[in-house]
């Protein structure tokens, strides 16, 4: 009984000692941290290997696939309007560009205002071709990310494209392609990815915003809770743009408990666009 | 060996139609008794472990998550053939001796070099062994069991339900009719870059050339990829209950797990399509239920077993397996639809026939 009592004393004392430094400590942090945006503070559970663990299904939740730049609803086409209505229409959006303007050279904005007039016919969506970097990010579409050993996956449902991440490697691209070649490596809390080797055939949206086969793009993702990760990524590319300006938007964890990638085959939805001429008897 | 149009045109056409040649023979074959054989896995490992295990035991690689790890870019091509050949059931041979095991490699390897007759139609393709994507100039398992079949012990696909040959006929007819190129849709998937033929599956069977795969691996998921047309499969390990039927996939939905060293994948959902294209599943039935095993054996192979369940279509269930044999990657994206002249060259090909014959007189 004693011995029980003086235990009972004992635990209050300790548990209030703890509450005691932990206000302190709370105090002390808000003293010192009040710009901080709690996603700074935030620390991803770990995989095994001690890496943050972004495994899971994430989608972004804007309309920068219509339109990078900030942007008004737009009617797409009479012609388009009469025979899907309102579904033909693009989408208001704040865009993910900071800034928000890209720093066209001249040349390449004029081929960017020729690039929206043909949008719906050349856009790379429209043919199903593959996204390209960092459109792959922001498709209408969920992504899985897939961490391995040596390579990060992510895999979109759009087309099941596949990113590659090639992890503490220092390849370089054997060839141009639509994907571009991604080196990634571990800076603390964030996954820094650097690609190149990209062709020049991908567009940014389905405005017509484009690159080069210069292209170089690095990524910087962070978790900012159990549910988001912060996405930023640095475009460079001085063949179509006077500077290297800078997205970034929230992913979100897709949170449904049967969340899973479908397969979504576009190109059989594509070929009419692409090969309807060379029917033989054209639609009515 | 002439090939004198050694470029893109048509590769995919042509391709689809060696695979297709390659593998209907095998189930034009007739049905032979259910007696011989031995046991349904014994021949796997013997044939696949060439190599004498050295005296140091060979320990299964994990992942940081403890997972046998099946990461890396491997390749299922091998000699082996999917069915035993009658006469080898009859002798109840189940290997092939190294003599006979290495005229088979050589011959292949020689069918494929010369495939076509200089001067003739056939002979503008695409000649995949000129670039080296041949099996015999890459890695290739040194399997010389007579049958890729296991189960039944036989070797061979067990006889099918009349709903099943029906089906398996009507594939086929239809595959071998597609491409009156009326319309790009009267094209065979494969061509058109939507899966190829025959499909990566599941079940992975080996391919014609190019049967290349990667595997990237977490502790809830494992991503296979296909190198033909980069078609993915991501396999959850969460014990995830299947959607429902109206929800189907080409390549069909995946659930996986561990038992023991092994993975078990088990896929249903799949849609009717690609499955008739593929002379061994030419009459499946879309309630298919598909199992895989997957087992490391060694620094750089691991097993592949399936076994496909379809009452619709099989009398009972059969079970193959091969070996899988590690390659150097990386594997390169694979943007097929995205350059497919093949198709815009003969659609184009096709309306400037119609215009010939139109302009013909007395026609």
């Amino acid at each position: 009984m004693h011995s029980w009592r003086r235990f009972t004393a004992f635990l209050a004392i300790a548990v209030i000692a703890c509450l005691a430094i932990v206000m302190a400590s709370i105090v002390s942090m808000a003293g010192q941290q009040t710009p901080a945006p709690a996603a700074a503070t935030y620390r991803a559970p770990r995989t095994k290997d001690g890496k943050p663990d972004f495994n899971g299904i994430w989608q972004a939740m804007n309309n920068a696939n219509w339109d990078i730049a900030p942007h008004n609803a737009e009617r797409a086409s009479l012609k388009i309007e009469a025979v899907i209505g309102a579904l033909s229409a693009m989408p208001p959006g704040l865009g993910i560009v900071e800034g928000g303007v890209l720093p066209y050279l001249p040349a390449a904005l004029k081929q960017r205002k020729e690039n929206f007039e043909k949008r719906f016919a050349e856009d790379p969506e429209a043919k199903c071709y593959l996204p390209g970097v960092p459109r792959f990010i922001y498709m209408p579409f969920p992504f899985q990310i897939i961490q391995g050993t040596d390579h990060i996956a992510m895999v979109s449902e759009y087309k099941g494209a596949l990113r590659d991440i090639y992890m503490n490697s220092t390849k370089k691209a054997p060839a141009d392609s639509w994907m571009g070649w991604s080196n990634g490596k571990w800076d603390g809390e964030t996954l820094v990815i650097d690609t190149t080797g990209f062709n020049d055939r991908s567009w940014f949206d389905r405005s017509g915003d484009f690159h080069s086969d210069a292209l170089h793009v690095v990524e910087r993702i962070t978790a900012a809770s159990p549910y988001h990760l912060n996405y930023e990524a640095t475009i460079e590319d001085p063949q179509v743009f006077s500077k290297p300006f800078k997205i970034s938007m929230p992913l979100y964890r897709r949170m449904e408990k049967n969340i899973e990638l479908l397969e979504y085959r576009c190109v059989e939805y594509s070929e009419e666009l692409i090969y309807g001429k060379y029917r033989k008897v054209p639609l009515q | 060996m002439s090939h004198k149009f050694p470029v893109l045109i048509a590769g995919t056409l042509l391709t689809a139609a060696v695979v297709i040649g390659q593998q209907t023979p095998a189930t034009r074959t007739p049905a032979a008794p259910a007696s011989a054989g031995t046991s349904a896995k014994a021949p796997a490992p013997a044939a696949t472990a060439k190599a004498p295990a050295a005296a140091k035991p060979w320990v299964t690689p994990r992942t940081p998550d403890g997972q046998p790890d099946l990461q890396g870019y491997w390749t299922n091509a091998t000699y082996a053939p999917l069915e035993r050949a009658p006469a080898n059931v009859t002798a109840n041979k189940l290997f092939f001796t190294k003599e006979e095991y290495d005229a088979r490699v050589k011959q292949a390897a020689l069918a494929d070099e010369a495939q076509t007759t200089p001067g003739t139609t056939g002979d503008v393709h695409y000649d995949f062994t000129q670039f080296g994507l041949d099996k015999s100039q890459n890695p290739f398992a040194q399997d010389m069991r007579t049958s890729m079949i296991t189960d039944p012990p036989d070797g061979r696909i067990p006889a099918q339900t009349a709903e099943g040959q029906k089906r398996g006929r009507d594939r086929t007819a239809a595959y071998r009719t597609a491409g009156g190129y009326n319309q790009v849709q009267d094209i065979v998937l494969g061509s058109r870059c939507i899966i190829y033929n025959p499909p990566p599956g599941p079940p992975m069977l080996p391919q014609g050339y190019n049967g290349n795969y990667q595997i990237i691996q977490s502790r809830d998921a494992v991503m296979i990829l296909f190198e033909q047309i980069g078609d993915i499969r991501i396999i959850p390990l969460d014990n995830r209950p299947s959607p429902p039927l109206s929800v189907r996939n080409t390549m069909g939905i995946s659930r996986g797990h561990w038992e023991g060293d092994t993975l078990v994948i088990e896929t249903t959902n799949f849609d009717e399509r690609p499955q008739g294209r593929n002379a061994a599943l030419a009459g499946i039935s879309d309630n298919f239920k598909l199992i895989e095993r997957l087992k490391r054996t060694g620094e750089d192979t691991f097993d592949y077993e399936f076994t496909v369940s379809d009452p619709e279509t099989f009398v009972k269930p059969w079970t193959a397996s091969m070996p899988f044999t590690r390659i150097k990657g990386p594997i390169f994206e694979a943007a097929c639809h995205e350059g497919n002249y093949g198709i815009e060259d003969t659609m184009k090909g096709a309306r400037a026939a119609d215009a010939a014959a139109a302009k013909k007189p007395g026609q």
